[in-house]
């Protein structure tokens, strides 16, 4: 069973949605496995304004993206490389076994974001490296 | 606590009033091991035969003997591949791809220990056919064992010709009637079969007691070695409650089944419409006819099912998904990948099994709840966006 904190999530899941002309998007993860996330990053002078998610998968899919929006707004963009999946796990009070790989797809989804931002901006970011391609 | 709506009577059933009363006397009362010689033991073993009766006039076998009490379902279909493959030493067995785990591990199993398995694909629709069955057969097959309903899509299979099959054949024929027993009519004479499971905590009995038809003649061995219980077949002391609950509840299955199976085929059907009427991008899998009466399994295309699940949880109604997800296992299940649907289709589907207890409102208030909980999951896809966004290009 999942804790509060991921029941909370799952009922009331933070900043789901779409940002229009989003400084960066990621999508990780496939519908094969049960999971994709994708987060869209508003980030300006360095600075993550505003995050928001989409999910396919289960319930701890839905909260580790969730919260990982939260964790990662206001951060700068280094910061928000110390964002990894034992954090998010840990702001959840914790996650079932299984469901471990849920909080690495948060990290992924958080990491290919801003590489995806970096990307547009030619920016090189310390610690931050291309998403692995996705097999089919 | 809220108010609960069950709607996983495919997983177990609550036990009934009536059942649990006649299983009560055995626990404190009269406890004694019905196989002990005193007078005090007269009492359960009566009991025990009763019950034996009471199955083997259920599922219509021709002695009370061909009736040999086990823990379960699982007990009873490894007892009935096991039990079979051990007797012949070698050969090959023909089964589904879409049986219970406890038969499909079974036959695996085996595989590894030098015996080839055919694992018949069932039809896009949830059927195997008769024909399939017969083409598979070696001359080295020893058993062939076809579910008589599916548990995940509660397709009825066409067991009496895949019997006479069998039995033209001179092959063993096992059937798992675990979903079937209580719910639809089983008989074994008609339907051919040499062996037959089936499972009390599925028609309102207790968990952890099953049973199995083994026609006289037929050739196997124990799986459970040890004491001369059960015809010297299956060793252990009798779970004299859970048989006596297993007899009482399959007695009072078969004289309600007619009626109680119009009236929950009523319930599944207006469920059934009223999903596909009311929620876009859903989809029934397995046939309608034939059915078993409270089996409704649905796809919603761009969500995932667990998520489905918790979210009806919030609202106090359970029911399970098709993908073994819930099950802690990550893999879709492997009945839906065999009717040939995608591990994506297959991870979005939802099984809702209804049964005894469940009434009108039950399914008016899953109809009222279900549409906004499927909308809330797709606003929050990203395979729905993408979807709506590759429609307005
Ligand atoms: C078709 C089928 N076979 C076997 C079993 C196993 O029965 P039991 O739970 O009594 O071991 C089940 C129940 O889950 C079932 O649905």
């Amino acid at each position: 069973m999942y804790s509060d904190k991921v029941m909370d999530h799952i009922e009331n899941p933070r900043n789901v949605g779409e940002i229009a002309d989003a400084a960066g998007v990621g999508t990780v993860g496939n519908a094969k496995c049960g999971d994709i996330m994708r987060i869209y990053l508003d980030i300006r002078d360095g600075v993550i304004m505003d995050a928001k998610f989409k999910t396919f998968g289960c319930g701890a899919a839905i909260a580790t993206s969730s919260i990982a929006t939260e964790m990662v707004i206001g951060k700068t963009v280094q910061e928000a490389l110390s964002i990894t999946n034992r954090a998010v796990m840990e702001a959840l009070d914790g996650l079932p076994p299984v469901k471990i790989h849920c909080s690495c797809l948060a990290e992924e989804a958080l990491r290919a974001a801003l590489w995806d931002y970096a990307q547009r901006n030619g920016l090189v970011i310390e610690g931050l490296e291309a998403p692995k391609a996705e097999e089919e | 606590m809220k108010k609960i709506v069950y709607l996983d009577n495919a997983a177990t059933t609550a036990v009934r009033k009536e059942v649990l009363d006649e299983m009560e006397v055995y626990f404190r009362k009269e406890y004694a091991n019905p196989a002990s010689k005193y007078r005090f033991a007269s009492a359960p073993f009566a009991a025990v035969s009763e019950a034996r009766t009471q199955v083997a006039e259920a599922i219509g076998a021709a002695s009370m003997e061909e009736i040999y009490f086990t823990a379960g379902g699982s007990e009873s279909d490894n007892w009935a591949i096991q039990g079979v493959c051990s007797a012949a030493g070698e050969g090959h067995i023909i089964t589904t791809a879409f049986e219970h785990h406890a038969l499909m591990n079974t036959c695996k199993s085996l595989e590894k220990k030098g015996f080839s398995v055919t694992f018949l694909k069932p039809s896009a629709k949830g059927y195997i056919d008769p024909k399939a069955v017969e083409d598979a057969i070696r001359p080295d097959t020893v058993i062939i064992s076809v579910m008589y309903a599916n548990n995940e899509i509660g397709t009825v299979q066409p067991i009496a010709e895949i019997g006479a099959i069998a039995r033209k054949h001179r092959i063993t024929f096992h059937t798992d009637a675990v979903q079937a027993a209580g719910h639809i009519p089983v008989d074994v004479v008609g339907m051919n079969a040499d062996l037959l499971s089936l499972s009390a905590h599925k028609f309102y009995g207790p968990k952890g007691v099953g049973a199995m038809y083994i026609k006289k003649g037929t050739k196997i061995s124990p799986l459970i070695f040890g004491g001369m219980q059960e015809f010297n077949k299956r060793a252990g002391t009798h779970n004299v409650s859970g048989i006596v609950g297993l007899g009482k509840a399959l007695e009072l299955a078969c004289e309600e089944m007619e009626e109680e199976r119009e009236r929950i085929t009523g319930l599944r059907d207006k469920l059934i419409n009223g999903i596909l009427n009311n929620i876009p991008h859903a989809k029934l899998n397995g046939g309608l006819e034939p059915r078993l009466p409270g089996n409704v399994n649905i796809s919603f295309r761009f969500i995932e099912s667990e998520a489905i699940l918790n979210l009806l949880d919030f609202k106090g109604i359970c029911a399970s998904s098709g993908s073994a997800c819930n099950s802690d296992s990550l893999e879709a299940s492997h009945v839906l990948l065999a009717i040939g649907m995608s591990h994506e289709e297959a991870n979005g589907t939802i099984r809702f099994s209804l049964g005894r207890y469940n009434t009108e409102e039950d399914i008016g208030f899953l109809l009222e709840s279900l549409p906004p909980v499927v909308e809330k999951l797709r606003a929050m896809s990203p395979l729905y966006e993408d979807f709506i966004k590759s429609r307005t290009l």
